[in-house]
């Protein structure tokens, strides 16, 4: 009888106390991470003897004191005051408060023309379809910046001098100019009645969303749904013209004139404005549309058929059962567009909008703080990311199923 | 009670669903909301196409003729294009300021590039020499933009412009993100704390910043960093910051793919013994990638887009190479409309080709996954 090779005995299985062992997983975990951090707080260090040593050398000098002295140039348009005289930090806030300008409108628009698209995309009529499928194709696939080069071009050599500006067809006498100058339109003079007005809106507001919740405990109580936007518009209406009658209704309007060489009065956009504005939102509204069309898809055939079965119209089928239900889908999505458009706002450099990044351009070449502005734009779009996601999440939550 | 035998009407035939009538019915007829739309939008292309088409071909100037351009540029009753601004400058938009006699190097570059896309967009070709392939053709391609070697006369990364350069921002800042964006998107799923926090401080940071700003990084801030003598070329510098931005979604897009897989294969690969690099390389990886090819696709048409943004920062790819030909010349500067249509259909036709691709992988890829389902 022959016998095998001897198997030694198997070793105890390690106890929990002896875990801390040279190959163990833990161990092994901790020196990795050790490693890593060493590695990375090398690299911060070397990059920042070699940084202050270049800078000593160039006779650059560094540190945030230079925000408090004055800029020395002026900024084509803003929302506050601003002239040559104010310091940089003064130069930076207008330059995000042109930012937030062009996002925001750019955003509600790429909404409207996006979901309107989006719609389209799904619509039972052959041309519309083709024509929004050819819409999502074209503007897509350009990249944004030569869209915004073209829609600068367009605006400014293209349209007429203000001598000869369009007006909108059937209203020729609005007082609405359209020229190589921007866009021009009457604004109303601000009277004490017109505190009447804001008075009587924003107690219009407060009755309409009193009659929104009255609406929506009817239906809990008896499963009638009341007609909501009509009378809530209506209320907003009524009181607001209530409040302008009673406050003597003002009607002074700043109409633009046309002059020899400008247009003077009422308010006005500049080409810059709009180009930004319109090839943003136009960009970002074919990923708007595609976002919706795919939220509308997600949602279960069933769906639509249940409510056909109810007896609902095609535009109440959509209304009240595909939107509210795509939305969820849609969000994600559109938050991630949403932050494009913002970040992509930051091309405004390229067409001379002033725009923060367009600011901390010329601050940069001026007081050559590079590592200064740089740090200012990335905090400043970082905070604008962090924030429009977090506003995102929120309205997200809300708009998830509430389960009961 | 006597039941009296009422005759009831008999139903209408049903509608009709074959033939043009029916097809034009149910597309365009609808309703009659539906109707008023196709009646409008036809009229509307009826109206603008045949001008748009007799500015755009039967008046345009397709000679390099600047007289006959301007007079068909202000025929106010009939206005026509001038493609001859394309005819005229479509070298310096396509290859910048590279030397004039040596423009078939560009070209062959530019060639060799877009071949190896197409080659490696077949699925026959992912194979493990796809990736020294590459290596190759991104070294045949200095070589013969850079020169020196050969009796090419060389030629500094400086006039390096227009087409090629646009390719190769593209597919060397994708190529080079690629491992950096597989370790971060793996680094951001380790269980190691550390090693997560960097990596999602890495990622988030740069997708919360504009593109323009880590361009502006590269471009000022990159110098300050090396050690006092050393200026690497500004090509070298953006394309530094391009791979770092493309990197940080490349990484998103990779987590997601890596996050799909079935916990199920993690742990028959730990069961059978294979170590974490192991595991990822040999079970998750594969896999991971493998589905999310549509969503990689589109990085790269999104970092094929964001290559026009480097002209901010002064490097000639095809939008700067076309600011570089007409900015000085007053006879072709009126056209700039016309030449912007030129390079933007160059982009669309690009973007278009690999969109319409993802598009097919990802049926592609459906299928597979529903008969791998079937199967089980």
């Amino acid at each position: 009888m022959t016998t095998g090779p001897a198997i030694p005995p198997r070793k105890p299985p390690p106890s929990a106390g002896r875990r801390w062992r040279w190959r163990s997983q833990a161990t092994r975990g901790l020196l990795w991470q050790a490693a890593l951090v060493l590695v990375l707080a090398l690299i911060a260090w070397y990059l920042t003897r070699n940084t202050l040593e270049n800078m000593r050398a160039r006779g650059i000098q560094s540190g945030f004191d230079f925000l408090l002295q004055p800029a020395g140039f002026s900024i084509g348009e803003s929302i506050i005051e601003f002239d040559s005289a104010d310091p940089y930090w003064k130069a930076f806030l207008v330059g995000l408060g042109n930012t937030l300008r062009a996002s925001v409108a750019g955003i509600v628009l790429c909404t409207v023309i996006g979901t309107l698209i989006g719609i389209g995309q799904l619509s039972r009529n052959l041309l519309l379809r083709k024509l929004c499928k050819a819409y999502v194709e074209l503007f897509r696939n350009v990249p944004v910046l030569l869209q915004l080069l073209v829609w600068y071009l367009l605006l400014t050599d293209w349209l007429p001098d203000t001598t000869a500006a369009l007006q909108p067809v059937l209203f020729p006498d609005s007082g609405i100019y359209l020229s190589k100058n921007g866009l021009s339109y009457p604004l109303p003079v601000w009277e004490a009645g017109h505190l009447l007005t804001l008075i009587g809106c924003f107690a219009g507001l407060v009755l309409a969303w009193r009659y929104r919740r009255r609406a929506a405990r009817d239906f809990e109580q008896s499963g009638r749904a009341r007609a909501l936007s009509w009378p809530m518009l209506g209320l907003v209406a009524a009181s607001s013209l209530a409040g302008w009658m009673l406050g003597g209704m003002p009607s002074g309007l700043d109409i633009p004139q046309t002059g020899e060489m400008n247009l003077s009065g009422g308010g006005s956009l500049t080409p810059e404005f709009l180009a930004i504005t319109l090839g943003l939102s136009i960009y970002t509204a074919s990923f708007v549309a595609e976002a919706v069309r795919a939220g509308i898809q997600a949602v279960p055939h069933g769906q639509l058929e249940a409510s056909r079965a109810l007896g609902l119209s095609r535009g109440q089928t959509l209304r009240l059962v595909l939107l509210p239900q795509a939305l969820r889908v849609t969000i994600p999505p559109l938050t991630n567009q949403y932050l494009n458009l913002t970040k992509n706002s930051s091309l405004a450099v390229a067409i001379g909008y002033p725009d923060l990044v367009s600011v901390a351009n010329t601050t940069l070449n001026q007081s050559g703080r590079a590592v200064e502005c740089i740090v200012v734009i990335m905090v400043i779009y970082l905070m604008l990311s962090l924030a429009t996601a977090w506003l995102m999440n929120w309205y997200d939550s809300r708009a998830a199923i509430r389960e009961r | 009670m006597s039941a009296t035998f009422i005759v009831i009407p008999a139903r209408a035939a049903p509608v009709r669903m074959l033939g043009a009538r029916a097809w034009i019915r149910t597309h365009l007829f609808p309703d009659w909301k539906n109707g008023v739309a196709t009646v409008l939008i036809a009229a509307l292309v009826a109206w603008y196409l045949p001008q748009l088409l007799d500015w755009a071909l039967f008046n345009a100037v397709f000679s390099n003729d600047n007289a006959a351009c301007r007079a068909v540029a202000h025929d106010a009753a009939r206005p026509g294009a001038c493609w001859g601004v394309i005819t005229e400058k479509y070298r310096v938009i396509l290859f910048g300021r590279f030397p004039h006699a040596d423009h078939w190097r560009p070209l062959l570059a530019s060639l060799l590039l877009v071949l190896m896309l197409v080659a490696s967009c077949r699925p026959r070709c992912w194979r493990r020499w796809l990736a020294p392939a590459w290596i190759a053709a991104f070294a045949a391609f200095f070589l013969l933009m850079r020169g020196g070697v050969a009796g090419l006369t060389y030629v500094e990364t400086a006039r390096w412009g227009g087409l090629p350069l646009t390719l190769l921002l593209a597919t060397l800042g994708i190529a080079a993100a690629f491992p950096i964006a597989v370790l971060a998107a793996l680094g951001r799923l380790s269980p190691l704390p550390a090693v997560r926090a960097a990596c999602i401080g890495y990622i988030e940071l740069v997708r919360g910043v504009p593109l323009i700003s880590v361009l502006f990084m590269a471009s000022f801030m990159f110098p300050l960093f090396l050690p006092p003598g050393m200026t690497p070329d500004v090509l070298l510098r953006v394309l530094a910051g391009i791979t770092l931005f493309a990197a940080a979604y490349l990484a998103e897009v990779v987590r997601g793919g890596l996050q799909a897989i079935p916990v199920g294969q993690i742990e028959a690969a730990k069961s059978l013994g294979l170590g974490y690099w192991q595991t990822q390389r040999r079970i998750a990886l594969p896999q991971a990638l493998r589905h999310v090819v549509p969503a990689i696709m589109n990085s790269f048409i999104s970092t094929f887009k964001d290559t026009s943004l480097v002209t901010v920062v002064s490097l000639y790819e095809l939008t700067g190479a076309l600011g570089l030909a007409l900015r000085g010349d007053t006879d072709w500067r009126p056209f700039y409309f016309e030449a912007y249509l030129f390079i933007a259909v160059i982009y669309w036709t690009g973007c278009y080709a690999m969109s319409s691709y993802s598009h097919w992988v990802e049926r592609r890829l459906a299928v597979s996954n529903q008969t791998a389902g079937n199967a089980q």
